[in-house]
């Protein structure tokens, strides 16, 4: 598989990453080498493997379902670029 | 006492205990050491009050008999680990200015213990990288040089600045994070000692998440013995990380008796590398003497599906770093780019992103999201996972068959220069993590132990693999493996 540079821009679209047109042919190739890497995955027999979804057997513990913590609206806005009467602001999003 | 920057941590314990120094003359001692240091680029965010006010605090503990484990002993965190109202920026200038309003469990739990927090280590962005090159930093360099070559060392990466603080004694002992090598590979580098637990050994709150699956915190430290007393202080259940377990943490440092007779411990042919230096070869075999020379048995095993760890791990990892790191959006926190007029959320999105993440975490972002894509997904991602239970099956394979460790090389070479990886593609620096990576992809736990110098005079680490959850016996096989290497080199101080 070959990513060309329409999909190198789909891609970083994808990733919401701004990628300036003439740097998509060097990042096309990046990927091609990358991938090109991760293609010897398919000389393993997988038939029959589950797909690992947790590396050590154990069972998510369960706690009762009960508000634990809260009423710190300033703490969290104290890091945000651009916060606004107690919330985060953003560009218009709805017109 | 001199050179109080120079103790190890259990040294230091030992001294303060019996009144020998104070946790400020040992504080005082680093913070010097560090103020002389500033070209290995370690410390990147300076706790001085911190530190200082945590020292007198834990030699008044000291004095009221009331000193816990890591009482007054100072320490170098991570810059991936968020520590409360101080930067912590995982070296990425997208969380440039981000004091968090939390503690991390595990920095936390350290503090608890009594650690002293001297500042914050430099490391690679994110993570994500095995030269500290990636850092919005610049470069951690390394104490080590080349004998007769003044060339700029890389320390390892991603836990470059902790492997740099450590071996050039500006701490006692340091944090480390490791996603496929981050704390064994510079510890190899640096010769030190560094252990990554069994995944959920450490809570994962608080550390800035890079592939969640695979991240596990530990300590880099100047002996095996430090680095079982700073684990037993990391470990521990934390109902704020659902994948941390609820085990007994067992007192580590006590089961340290260098006894491992009757002890199995597995040569696994795969490791054997094409290309792989001589000198690497020959030390490998030489630990693996030690070993037998202490009383255990060495077998030759396989380990079939090794060859794949890499790729699958270059699947997985970007993989949940895509997720991950979708959370930098400048939004909530961290920088925002200018907008111009008429730039709407999406272009924000884009311009944040792209002004706030180095090319290493661009790429790594951008792959993630391709194997992620639809109508790749199958093909990448659960291949991927597949695979990876088939790694993790060869390793239970072998410890059913009554192998208690795997030794292997730590690194595929002694350290390289700052910037001699610059015209390689990116899946030759990958290369650096292809014997540690497996570990991680098995959730395993893995210990670095330095075992010599090549013939550049650079230190060379093995490292030891053992079952789950039986850090224990793993660090007494390093602490056989340890006395046996004998390993004291120190990087002669030119900065």
């Amino acid at each position: 598989m070959s990513i060309d540079q329409s999909t190198a821009a789909k891609v970083a679209k994808l990733a919401r990453i701004k990628v300036e047109e003439e740097a998509l042919p060097a990042l096309a190739n990046e990927f091609n080498t990358i991938l090109g890497f991760i293609e010897q995955l398919n000389e393993v027999d997988v038939d029959g493997v589950e797909p690992m979804t947790s590396v050590t057997p154990q069972r998510l513990k369960r706690r009762v379902d009960e508000v634990t913590d809260g009423n710190q609206q300033d703490k969290i806005l104290t890091n945000a670029p651009d916060a606004r009467e107690g919330f985060f602001a953003v560009p218009k999003v709805v017109e | 006492m001199t050179d109080l920057n120079k103790l190890t941590l259990s040294e230091a314990r030992d001294a303060l205990r019996k009144g020998d120094t104070t946790s400020v003359e040992l504080t005082e001692a680093c913070l010097k050491a560090i103020d002389g240091a500033g070209v290995l680029n370690a410390f990147v965010h300076h706790t001085p009050e911190i530190a200082l006010e945590r020292a007198k605090a834990a030699d008044a503990r000291i004095k009221a008999d009331d000193a816990p484990a890591m009482c007054g002993l100072p320490i170098g965190i991570k810059d991936l680990f968020c520590t409360k109202g101080v930067d912590s920026q995982a070296a990425s200038g997208i969380l440039e200015g981000f004091k968090p309003e939390y503690e991390s469990t595990v920095s936390q739990q350290l503090q608890d213990a009594g650690a002293v927090m001297l500042g914050k280590l430099n490391m690679d962005e994110f993570a994500m990288g095995s030269s500290n090159e990636t850092s919005v930093y610049g470069n951690a360099v390394s104490p080590w040089q080349r004998e007769g070559d003044s060339t700029q060392l890389t320390p390892g990466g991603s836990s470059g600045g902790s492997a740099a603080a450590v071996a050039a004694d500006l701490c006692l002992a340091a944090t480390g994070t490791d996603t496929g090598g981050s704390i064994r590979q510079p510890a190899a580098f640096t010769g030190i000692t560094g252990i990554k637990p069994t995944y959920g050994r450490c809570s994962r709150w608080g550390v800035v998440a890079f592939a969640s699956s695979l991240d596990q915190a530990g300590p880099m430290t100047k002996s095996v013995r430090d680095a079982a007393m700073m684990l037993e202080a990391m470990c521990g259940h934390d109902p704020k990380d659902s994948t941390s377990a609820d085990l007994p943490v067992p007192n580590f440092e006590a089961m340290l008796t260098g006894d491992i007779k009757g002890k199995t411990i597995g040569i696994p042919k795969e490791y054997r590398m094409d290309g792989m230096p001589a000198e690497i070869e020959k030390l490998w075999s030489e630990g693996a003497e030690m070993l037998r020379a202490a009383g255990a048995t060495i077998v030759d095993i396989s380990l079939p599906h090794t060859k794949y760890a890499l790729p699958a791990y270059y699947v997985i990892a970007p993989a949940e770093a895509s997720s991950n790191l979708a959370r930098y959006d400048g939004v909530r926190y961290g920088q925002r780019s200018p907008l111009d007029a008429g730039d709407g959320i999406t272009e924000m999105y884009e311009k944040t992103r792209a002004a706030g993440f180095g090319p290493e975490v661009q790429r790594r972002v951008m792959i993630g999201t391709y194997v992620l894509s639809a109508g790749f997904y199958d093909a990448y991602y659960n291949r991927a996972r597949k695979v990876r239970t088939l790694i993790k099956r060869d390793f239970e394979e072998v410890f059913a068959q009554g192998i208690d460790a795997i030794l292997t090389p730590a690194t595929p070479s002694s350290a390289f220069g700052l910037g001699e990886m610059i015209d390689a593609d990116p899946v030759q620096m990958y290369l650096n993590d292809v014997f540690t990576v497996t570990v991680n992809l098995a959730g395993l736990p893995g210990i670095s132990v330095p075992a010599g110098l090549d013939s550049k005079g650079l230190p060379l680490g093995l490292q030891l693999i053992g079952r789950p959850w039986e850090e224990g016996d793993l660090l007494n096989t390093a602490y056989a493996l340890e006395e046996a290497a004998g390993f004291v080199a120190k990087p002669g101080q030119w900065w």
